[in-house]
């Protein structure tokens, strides 16, 4: 037997991957990129949370009209995920609180998390991205 | 003087030193990230409201719905569309961006 034979390639592992969203929708770039990259992630068929927090819940925002500063809304987008079998999204309530805003402003339905869950929740990822 | 400024307030701390420098009767104008600070229910909100007395607050119409927020504005706070936001400009004899 070669070494080759003995060496596992990874194929068939599911790790636990967060992608925690931390910015606003267009000041920057990061959560049409993050966006993308989870949607890129959900091929691999991996254990996928998506993660919103501070700025990031901005992302979520219903009633967004993009016309007017002539970019992509890709609010939508968030609402395909389920398509991908991406279902794990969770919202920081703190962060929701500290904005004014409610589950009900959220263009996705979401699972809101106190700072305990949240904390308990990242910690238990294998892999955390951060956008 | 007119202050543009472009960070959220929830993010950086742009907003706090415009405000703290500002003088009575400038001119504040909340563009990009920086218009979620005009909105109910910001942490920021209640500096806004309070520099409102002494400051001319504006935020730019297209990035509040480009955000979602159009319907959410604070009282007191001016909204602008790109045409207002070359007068204020074009009104003002100088000008300072808080990058």
């Amino acid at each position: 037997m070669s070494d080759m034979d003995d060496m596992d390639d990874g194929s068939g592992v599911v790790k636990k991957f967060m992608f925690l969203n931390r910015k606003a929708p267009h000041g920057t770039v990061y959560a049409l990129e993050g966006l993308e990259v989870v949607l890129i992630t959900a091929a691999f068929d991996q254990d996928v949370s998506m993660v919103f927090t501070d700025d990031g819940v901005y992302q979520l925002m219903k009633g967004v009209d993009t016309k007017g500063i002539e970019v992509k809304d890709f609010s939508k987008t968030y609402r395909a995920l389920e398509g991908y079998d991406i279902e794990k999204l969770y919202v920081d309530q703190v962060s929701l609180d500290a904005r004014g805003l409610t589950e009900d402003d959220l263009i996705v339905d979401v699972t809101v998390l106190s700072v305990d869950e949240m904390a308990n929740l990242m910690a238990e990822q294998d892999v955390v991205i951060s956008f | 003087m007119l202050h543009i400024v472009n960070k959220s307030a929830t993010e950086r701390s742009s907003l706090e030193s415009c405000l703290r420098m500002a003088t009575k009767g400038s001119a504040v104008l909340l563009i990009e990230d920086a218009v979620y600070a005009a909105t109910n229910g910001n942490a920021a909100a209640a500096k806004i409201q309070a520099a409102a007395a002494d400051l001319k607050i504006y935020a730019l119409g297209p990035d509040l719905a480009a955000r979602g927020m159009a319907g959410r504005v604070l009282d007191g706070v001016n909204v602008v569309d790109y045409g207002g936001f070359v007068d204020l400009v074009a009104e003002h004899s100088n000008c300072q961006s808080w990058l």
